[in-house]
């Protein structure tokens, strides 16, 4: 048995197929994941992702540990309660998890890793705040659901009237407190949506008002083509310690503007010679991309890292790392069981706001 | 489980129904159709191939997964379904109308080694 969330009695009454994510029994479907998938591109749907750790962050020098700590930088982050997406480096530059940081202000922060690299995170964050005056609160006692899909703030407001005044005002990647939640305006779906960061005990009753005004329950199996649909990097898969960000289409993650400050992994990254360029691929033959295939381009071979059927597009996608000089509009091959299908380079993302942006066939 | 007793089963999920005219039609099991979840691609041997006894012939993709499909005995290749490559789901719906191909058979007494209904049962419950 796996560890659960205050969610999983839920999951079960709900008919889940539950299988170990992480360690966690977490539901990869409730019956059928292509109606998951569609119901958040076209309504709203919801997810468990309590097996994400929030970690809180406090102290004089927060702000400035974070610029040290985080390849993107928390000086952008002027607004409270706005977020900013981020790797967490090695001094080798390669990535050891990516992140969402919310900022409260310059002393208190709130950071959100993935389940699986949790501990191995907040070790590596323990082991750099020598000489700051930061202190970290893990707290896995707390519960997040994530409302997705273009009805989903809509039914978030039904289901709880109160905290409308609160919610509905957030831009994108914005989040606020209220009542002793976060509400975030973030998600991993390219869909709009909340991400709810609640107490574990007021986590189910929260779900089953959310049931009640509507909004169906949705597996870690849509939650992984809908991410995969809007270009999301999914840390394990498309980019681990062995890559670095700029050869994982998170280039736009790593912020060099300013010269002064000195972040874990930058000296790295400046001097590393990038050979390798991240890009989507749309098969034209039929068939379904998974990752680890071998791609074969005019400048060379190249593996996919994440692939899957796309349902709102009706074809199969992924995203792949192959040589530099690969681009946008070329036609590559893809080996599946010992053939080559053909496939064509897009850039990602591959659908937005429930509208595919590419359909290359 | 939804395991029909007219019907023999391989160990690897498929079902196999004898056809009066010596041949037999292949599909994969309502049990494996609902371990694989929502199928969206099939890749089928096409007519004339001629395959061993076991031998990888087809492919069940699902959203999440490829499952490999093997013959159950050997034969020739008279016909696969082609409305099923069209609407991959209709193997979700049921798995024992939405055949996969139809063989005939090298030699029919390869057909005894197939399980029946209750033995196939016994398999599925242990998987």
């Amino acid at each position: 048995m796996g560890k659960r969330t205050p969610l999983y009695d839920r999951h079960v009454a709900a008919g889940a197929k539950i299988v170990d994510f992480a360690g966690w029994d977490m539901p990869i479907h409730y019956g059928s994941q292509l109606e998951e998938h569609h119901l958040v591109r076209r309504d709203a749907g919801m997810f468990d992702v309590s097996h994400m750790r929030a970690i809180d962050l406090a102290g004089s020098d927060a702000q400035a540990w974070l610029r040290r700590l985080l390849a993107n930088d928390v000086a952008k982050l002027k607004t409270p309660g706005k977020a900013l997406y981020s790797c967490l480096l090695t001094a080798q530059g390669t990535v050891i998890d990516d992140l969402i940081v919310y900022f409260f202000d310059p002393s208190h922060y709130r950071i959100v890793v993935n389940a699986g690299t949790a501990d191995k995170d907040i070790a590596w964050m323990r082991s750099q705040t020598a000489g700051f005056d930061v202190e970290l609160t893990p707290r896995p006692e707390l519960a997040m659901i994530a409302v997705q899909g273009p009805l989903a703030r809509e039914k978030f407001w039904a289901a709880f009237p109160a905290a409308r005044a609160a919610a509905e005002p957030l831009g994108i990647f914005q989040g606020a407190e209220w009542n002793g939640w976060l509400i975030a305006r973030t998600g991993y779906t390219g869909e709009d949506g909340y991400e709810i960061t609640l107490p574990a005990a007021e986590a189910a009753d929260a779900w089953n008002v959310l049931a009640a005004a509507g909004v169906k329950p949705a597996g870690l199996g849509a939650r992984d083509t809908l991410r995969l649909e809007a270009g999301m990097n999914l840390y394990g898969q498309d980019m681990d310690e062995t890559q670095n960000p700029l050869e994982s289409g998170l280039a736009w993650t790593v912020d060099m503007k300013d010269a002064a400050r000195d972040f874990i992994g930058k000296s790295a990254l400046a001097t590393r010679q990038i050979d390798k360029t991240f890009v989507g691929l749309v098969l034209q033959d039929r068939g379904v991309l998974r990752s680890h295939q071998k791609v074969v381009t005019a400048h060379g071979a190249g593996e996919t890292t994440s692939g899957s059927f796309a349902p709102t597009m009706n074809q199969s996608i992924a995203m792949a790392r192959v040589p530099a000089g690969v681009a946008p509009g070329d036609e590559v091959q893809v080996e599946i069981r010992d053939k080559l299908l053909r496939a064509k380079v897009v850039k990602p993302p591959f659908v937005r706001n429930g509208t595919p942006l590419v359909q290359e066939k | 489980m939804n395991v029909p007793a007219d019907l023999k089963y391989t160990k690897s999920h498929e079902w196999v129904k004898l056809e009066a005219d010596g041949s037999v039609t292949v599909g994969i099991t309502d049990h494996a159709q609902e371990a694989l979840g929502d199928i969206v691609f099939l890749d089928l041997p096409e007519a004339g191939r001629q395959l061993n006894g076991g031998e990888e012939c087809a492919v069940v993709e699902s959203v999440k997964a490829a499952s490999d499909i093997y013959a159950p005995v050997s034969g020739e290749v008279v016909a696969r379904n082609d409305a099923a490559i069209d609407a991959p789901e209709s193997v979700n719906q049921d798995a024992y109308a939405a055949w996969l191909f139809k063989l005939k058979p090298a030699d029919a007494a390869q057909l005894d080694a197939l399980l029946d209904a209750a033995a196939y049962t016994k398999i599925a419950a242990e998987a």
